[in-house]
């Protein structure tokens, strides 16, 4: 008996955490496939599956416009951020120079930054380049967070690697670009996907600049137009095509984040525990 | 599990000094289009927003700002002197000290759990992560829609349980509405507590747990003796990541509650002044006490961090 309660006392204790996790989720999974009156019958299982508020929320065209333009704003940021950030890790990972430990702090500093403690400088960075209320706006403002958070954790990741390998390079008389490209690069896939996928997700939930630098329905990222999905008056909601809208957004997520659980797991800690 | 920013003390091999010249140079090389862009996207507006804050500045005409020293802040309609900054300061305070006092509870807990052997762990860690992946709009929304008070889930367990005897207006009562936020955030920001913990916990060394079970010393006195003393540099890590995030909070607050005073935090008061009324001066000399606040918080973390590291190298 001794072992035994123990042992009940942990699985219930594990069903509670899987519970309190995931009923959120479940719970506007089944709201989004309800319709009309069923909607108002807090029942957990739908009566009869209905795919109308997906049909509401996907038929207008404004909302596949978001998402892709949710899409093309998080690639190119995360393409833009590996890019830099794998080139600017190599230098503090693995050359010593004066002012690294320097840059180090500041790259720490800025992705500690409050977003809205630059607003205001960056509105009128984008307007006076022509990019408000565009995408390239916004891929402008993330790098402010993407950038820093990549090559703090890349260069956690390049600090690891063996460095003999480089000096065998060295001794090959290698230069650092043939090095990064030849030697880091392919052992770096690993760490380039985990960050890679963070930054993805920060580009994908972000909401404050999303909601400031853009105007109109068509240059909205998914974030933006679900908080500001309304129905035919104010106080009523749409709450079937909001979960709908929901869903949709987030089950791609969801999905990457359960296949790459590990390297997701690895390098949240490596982001912060190390950082 | 090393912690906040070391140099990297690896030692290289010894090589002609041109090679290290060079090396330098390809370095900097490297790093220039990281800092041109840091500078452009973070220390450019940075400056814009300190300089804003110390003008008139309004958001139609940015160019045509005048100088007023520090009216934004101390003046009669300054930020400082404006009871609904304060109050947004207290809400901020009141929401990240809670929140993360509850989320690193929840998250140890979850930690341990995840820490013992069992069949199906690998169910629980990926449920936990769950909340974690969710966009903060999307669980804002669907909390929303949970804690309605005509149609939400939340009400109608708690009626069909009788332990309310009519529906609460979780979001629109002010009493109830920060409370309403702290739980949505509970929930999806306990998982990332519980995975930084669970990391530290999964780089203890077994040999004093073992020393421990041999002498059959309670599991709840090894806890506290052994494994909290050991964990704590890490979980402090944790605690101020966390702290720093919450007091930047933004979206929850704005898609739940939207600008309602009763759970308006520093980031959305500013955003309100610098948007929704234009007033960019005033908006800007919110964001930069904010920028202080949280600025100060960081380098007290880091400042901890290294003297932590210092201590254990020594």
């Amino acid at each position: 008996m001794r072992r035994v309660l123990p042992r009940l006392g942990l699985y219930g204790l594990a069903s509670l955490i899987v519970l309190y996790s995931v009923f959120p989720f479940y719970y506007a999974i089944v709201s989004s496939l309800k319709t009309g009156q069923q909607l108002f019958d807090p029942g957990l299982i739908p009566p009869q599956i209905q795919f109308d508020n997906y049909a509401a929320v996907l038929g207008q065209g404004v909302f596949l416009l978001d998402l892709f333009n949710s899409v093309v704003v998080a690639v190119v940021v995360v393409a833009v951020s590996l890019g830099v950030g794998v080139t600017a890790a190599y230098a503090l990972g693995r050359v010593r120079f004066r002012g690294r430990k320097l840059l180090l702090l500041s790259v720490l500093g800025v992705s500690m930054f409050p977003q809205v403690a630059v607003l205001s400088g960056l509105f009128e960075l984008i307007r006076a380049l022509g990019l408000y209320n565009s995408l390239p706006g916004l891929m402008l403002a993330y790098l402010i967070f993407t950038l820093p958070f990549t090559v703090w954790v890349l260069t956690t990741f390049m600090r690891e690697l063996p460095k003999e390998l480089e000096e065998a390079a060295i001794m090959d008389g290698a230069t650092p670009w043939v090095i990064v490209r030849r030697v880091f690069l392919p052992l770096l896939w690993p760490a380039l996907v985990t960050t890679g996928l963070l930054a993805f997700i920060g580009a994908w939930n972000e909401f404050l600049y999303a909601l400031t630098f853009t105007l109109s329905p068509e240059q909205r990222t998914v974030p933006v137009a679900i908080a500001l999905l309304s129905g035919a008056s104010q106080h009523e909601l749409p709450w079937g095509p909001i979960m709908a809208a929901s869903v949709v957004v987030t089950v791609p997520v969801v999905a990457l984040v359960l296949v790459f659980q590990r390297r997701i797991v690895s390098g949240l800690t490596a982001g912060a525990v190390k950082g | 599990m090393a912690a906040v920013p070391v140099a990297c003390t690896q030692d290289r091999a010894p090589a002609p000094p041109t090679l290290a010249e060079s090396r330098v140079r390809a370095a900097w090389l490297f790093l220039a289009p990281l800092v041109v862009l840091m500078v452009l996207v973070a220390g450019w507006p940075l400056c814009r927003t300190l300089w804003f804050s110390l003008t008139d500045a309004d958001l139609k005409d940015l160019g045509a700002a005048r100088f007023v020293g520090l009216d934004n802040y101390t003046g009669e309609f300054g930020v400082l002197r404006d009871p609904d900054w304060w109050r947004a300061v207290g809400n901020t305070l009141l929401f990240a000290g809670v929140s993360v006092a509850i989320e690193t509870l929840l998250g140890l807990v979850v930690a341990l759990v995840l820490d013992a052997d069992f069949p199906g762990r690998s169910v629980v860690r990926a449920a936990v992560l769950v909340p974690w992946a969710i966009p903060t709009v999307v669980s804002a929304k669907m909390w929303a829609w949970m804690l309605n008070d005509q149609f939400g889930v939340i009400n109608h367990v708690l009626m069909t349980t009788h332990l309310i005897s009519q529906p609460l207006a979780w979001v629109a009562d002010p009493s109830l509405a920060l409370g309403s936020v702290i739980a949505v955030d509970v929930w999806k920001a306990t998982p990332f507590m519980a995975l930084l913990i669970l990391a530290a916990l999964q780089m203890l060394p077994t040999d004093c747990y073992e020393a421990a079970r041999v002498d059959g010393i309670h599991p709840v006195t090894v806890f506290v003796r052994v494994t909290l003393p050991l964990i704590r540099p890490a979980l402090m890590v944790a605690v101020i990541f966390r702290a720093l995030d919450a007091l930047r909070v933004f979206d929850l607050v704005y898609v739940l509650t939207s600008n309602s005073r009763d759970t308006m935090s520093m980031s959305i008061y500013a955003r309100q002044q610098l948007v929704d009324f234009q007033q960019v001066g005033l908006g800007s000399a919110a964001a930069t006490v904010l920028f202080g606040t949280v600025a100060l918080c960081t380098a007290l973390a880091i400042t901890l961090g290294r003297v932590r590291l210092e201590g254990a190298a020594g």
